[in-house]
């Protein structure tokens, strides 16, 4: 008979092998990344156009100012009408089965495959509004995508907040928008920003969405209206793996990897930061 | 403090949110009649065969003439004439002839696309370089593609099952390789890859595979075959020459020669700036960048046929 | 100078209007969607969508509509993901919530949580240069572009989702079930085993049920590695053509109106669908936990 001992250091074992094999696989990504993209990625491969013909001599820069602004655009659309939403349905919108069913809906939005994102940014913003392949179109329609899951972050965030700091608040004869301002938004502040930001690195990952409403592969000036059709990241990764005919074109399709993963993770990175700096000082 | 700076940024953001789509109403349509007019810029999409040939050439003009603003994307034929009927582009990218139907799309808008050759590709079916199989006839082709024909030993090679490779429904290789040489529906078997380099990628891997590509992508500059691949040489039939593609003297009698396509939207107006890029494209500097990206330039015939309609311009 | 009253019942205005605009956008999207697609079977019939194994709106003759092949390539794909992130997540998640000490704990949960950052495209370009070779081989396949190599990344990327709830579920459940257990006698693991699990298992399913969400939404990765061949799938080792993947590849082929447009806009519909019903019943599930529990 095996004892429950024996069989308990047996399944733990497995357990920590596990927990080791996932981190191993997260590893192993970022260092294959690395190892075949850093010797493309240096000052030139950043800060120069691309160049079709003799793809050595050109950069990345048109795909990662693409992306800059694809999310100095998903931003402003989503960040401030997701934020305010959030306010409006944890803290104004009466407690009754509606708003619940509506909180309900919203965070199933956010699960909704981005393709299908893309299709209605396809036919209502480039299509519909006449707006074309460009970089609003583009915003819109990966903004559209992001706003559940922001107003779903900052919701939990306001929600984590007690009640009890609340009713302080009124007990002392504030009004509700002196309460939330005070009581509710700096204790949640973090957890919002963090949203914005997790919300934002996803968006910037995004490829599909983009294939239809503006990204191109090759495009000689930077977008100069947010009418003009861009340059991404993704899109430029997804090309040169499939489809780019140079033999270096796999050794510049890590490349770009490397630089967008580098991008993202400095951002989560931060969130990280920011979010344990301010998790230390909270008292509950 | 936090707040109110936070709050402050919500409302501006909110502000500029407005502005920028007011604005962006306005100056909306004054943009699209730009477009329309060729006047600024030129939108190019469509084949992916064709994209770097013509990323190529966009980007030769341009260094003639900087101020010129020029986009170019894939997506594959299908991709670029449904834009072109759709008025989104300028210039649809094609490796295939718009079909009936798209015609009458395209009528039905409004929309009278003017058809010129810009390059000759020899469509190519490329095998792994292991495979003793390398000469074939269009109706063998043919037979594998549709799932007639499943093991190499029925046409020279080894007792093995074949692994289709084809484009996707967009490609207008996939169109053009089904209607000239399959004559029917690809077997369902048959992996849909992105594009033609993706093709070329999995044969180069998959000893059994079987795919197509334009020659653009299976030799280099120079005219030799790519690494790690084996260029089927082409009968009509069992009676004829067995041709490859790369063999520049034979050009003429390869069965599977097609023209590179753009169409316009509708007819360039002379000294625009799609009228002058075409007419790069046409001239001997823009074709001496069909030979450097692998594909053939076009013969007198194909010139004939674009007189026919630059003549009107 | 406006009185605080009036301040408040602006304040409070303008937060409705955001909010209601955003839900009549969320609604409008759907709507869109939904109009577009059903026009569809205003030409074809639910049947023969559903049910037909046969798509091909390019075909050489008679085009036919039939998805089914594409809804069991998703589900293929899926189901095979959740087959490799069910064991590693749950066994993740008891790890860092039992096992593992705090240190180790705030240092693995985010290394995890990376997982979930890295873009769909990076993982597909490592599927098609690494992990496809790699199958191929070990399995002894001419080719890596199949449901298997697609399942193995899209297990990889569910994985951080599948950890994370599981684990908070986990760590939620009060101290008082683990002291009661371990009093009576049980080991650690006979605990977990017996007292934790049994608890936390409702919240563990809706973990899997996101995960799964998440799975069946993906694109990039099947787009590059799954083969996307037409024919119906009948093991791991064929190539799978994913709802999602149609999409992406014919959405740019098809001219804006036509019966193709709106098929694949019914295909976005059953994706839609899909997904918001295996999120619905996770967040229900998680809903009545929180209540029991009094989280």
């Amino acid at each position: 008979m095996v004892s429950e001992h024996s069989k308990q250091k047996i399944y733990f074992v497995f357990f920590q092998s596990t927990m080791i094999l996932s981190v191993a696989i997260l590893l192993f990504v970022l260092i294959f990344i690395f190892y075949g993209g850093a010797g493309v990625v240096n000052l030139n491969f950043l800060v120069n156009m691309w160049s079709h013909r003799e793809i050595t001599q050109g950069g990345i820069f048109p795909a990662i100012f693409g992306t800059f602004l694809l999310a100095v655009g998903v931003s402003v659309v989503s960040i401030p009408l997701g934020i305010c939403t959030a306010i409006y349905l944890n803290e104004y919108a009466k407690e009754n089965l509606l708003t619940r069913t509506i909180k309900l809906a919203i965070r199933n939005l956010a699960g909704v495959p981005s393709i299908v994102y893309g299709i209605f940014g396809l036919a209502f913003f480039a299509l519909f509004l006449k707006l074309g392949g460009s970089l609003i179109a583009a915003s819109l329609t990966l903004g559209c995508m992001t706003l559940p899951w922001i107003i779903t972050a900052s919701e939990e965030s306001l929600k984590a907040v007690p009640n009890s700091f609340r009713e302080g608040s009124y007990a002392l004869g504030a009004t509700k928008w002196q309460t939330i301002k005070t009581n509710v938004l700096p204790h949640s502040f973090s957890g919002i920003m963090t949203g914005a930001i997790l919300g934002l690195s996803r968006a910037m990952g995004e490829t599909a969405p983009i294939i239809m409403v503006g990204a191109t592969f090759f495009i000689a000036h930077l977008p100069s209206s947010p009418f003009d059709k861009f340059m991404a990241m993704p899109y430029h990764l997804y090309i040169l793996a499939t489809q780019h005919s140079s033999p270096y074109a796999r050794e510049y399709a890590l490349g770009t990897a490397l630089v967008l993963v580098a991008l993202i993770f400095m951002l989560n990175l931060g969130v990280f930061a920011l979010r344990y700096n301010l998790r230390k000082k909270k008292a509950w | 403090m936090v707040d109110n700076k936070k709050l402050k940024g919500i409302y501006l953001a909110g502000a500029l949110l407005l502005i920028v789509l007011i604005s962006g109403c306005t100056t909306e349509n004054k943009i699209i009649g730009e477009i329309a007019n060729n006047v600024e810029n030129i939108e190019i999409k469509g084949s992916d065969t064709l994209l770097q040939l013509v990323s190529n050439m966009a980007e030769a003009y341009i260094q003639n003439k900087p101020d010129a603003k020029i986009s170019v994307t894939g997506g594959g034929s299908g991709t670029g004439i449904a834009a072109l009927i759709n008025g989104e582009i300028d210039i649809a990218d094609a490796s295939r002839r718009i079909k009936e139907e798209e015609m009458e799309q395209a009528k039905e808008r409004g929309i009278n696309p003017w058809e010129f050759i810009i390059a000759r590709d020899m469509l190519s079916v490329i095998v792994s370089k292991d495979n003793p199989a390398s000469k074939l006839t269009i109706e063998q082709i043919s037979k594998i593609y549709k799932g007639e024909i499943t093991n190499w030993n029925e046409v020279g090679g080894k007792n093995q099952e074949i692994t289709l490779y084809g484009r996707q429904s967009t490609s207008g290789t996939y169109s053009y390789f089904m209607k000239k040489v399959v004559g029917g529906d690809y077997s369902p078997y048959m992996m849909n890859l992105e594009g033609n380099q993706a093709i070329v990628d999995a044969i180069k891997q998959d000893k059994l595979g079987i795919g197509y590509a334009g020659l653009g992508y299976i030799s280099d500059e120079k005219g030799n075959p790519v690494g790690g691949i084996k260029i089927v040489e082409i009968a009509k039939d069992e009676n004829s020459q067995y041709i490859s593609p790369l063999d520049e003297s034979k050009h003429s009698l390869y069965p599977i020669s097609r023209p590179l396509l753009q169409y316009l939207a509708k007819k360039p107006v002379k000294d625009s700036m799609v009228y002058n890029f075409l007419k790069f494209e046409l001239n001997p500097e823009g074709q001496e960048i069909v030979k450097e990206a692998g594909f053939v330039p076009i013969t007198s015939e194909d010139r004939n046929h674009n007189n026919m309609l630059w003549n009107k311009i | 100078m406006f009185n605080y009253k009036t301040k408040e019942k602006l304040i409070g205005l303008f937060f409705s209007t955001t909010g209601i605009m955003t839900l009549l956008i969320l609604i409008g999207i759907f709507a869109f969607l939904f109009v577009t697609g059903i026009h569809t079977f205003s030409e074809i019939t639910p049947t023969d969508f559903f049910l037909g194994e046969q798509w091909n709106p390019a075909a050489y003759g008679e085009p036919s509509w039939g998805i089914l092949s594409l809804i069991i390539g998703t589900l293929m794909m899926a189901f095979g993901s959740l087959v490799m992130a069910i064991p590693m997540g749950l066994a993740g998640a008891i790890y860092l919530s039992e096992i593992a000490g705090t240190k180790t704990r705030e240092l693995l949960k985010p290394a995890i949580e990376m997982i979930a950052g890295i873009p769909s495209v990076v993982l597909g370009l490592i599927g098609i240069l690494f992990l496809s070779p790699l199958i191929s081989q070990v399995f002894g396949l001419s080719h890596g572009l199949n449901a298997l190599t697609s399942s193995v990344i899209v297990g990889i990327m569910v994985l951080p989702t599948i950890i994370s709830i599981s684990e908070d579920v986990l760590t939620s459940l009060p101290n008082e079930f683990r002291e009661a257990s371990l009093a009576l006698g049980a080991t650690k693991w006979q605990m977990i085993r017996m007292t934790l699990f049994p608890a936390a298992l409702s919240g563990i399913v809706a973990a899997i049920m996101l995960g799964l969400g998440r799975a069946i939404g993906e694109t990039m990765v099947v787009l590059m590695v799954a083969g996307n061949a037409m024919a119906m799938p009948t093991s791991f080792f064929d190539p799978v053509r994913p709802m999602t993947a149609n999409i992406a590849i014919e959405i740019k082929e098809v001219v804006t109106g036509s019966l193709h447009y709106e098929a694949l806009f019914a295909i976005g519909l059953v994706l839609f669908v899909m997904t918001f019903i295996v999120n619905f019943i996770s967040d229900i599930i998680i809903e009545n936990r929180a209540r029991k529990y009094k989280w």
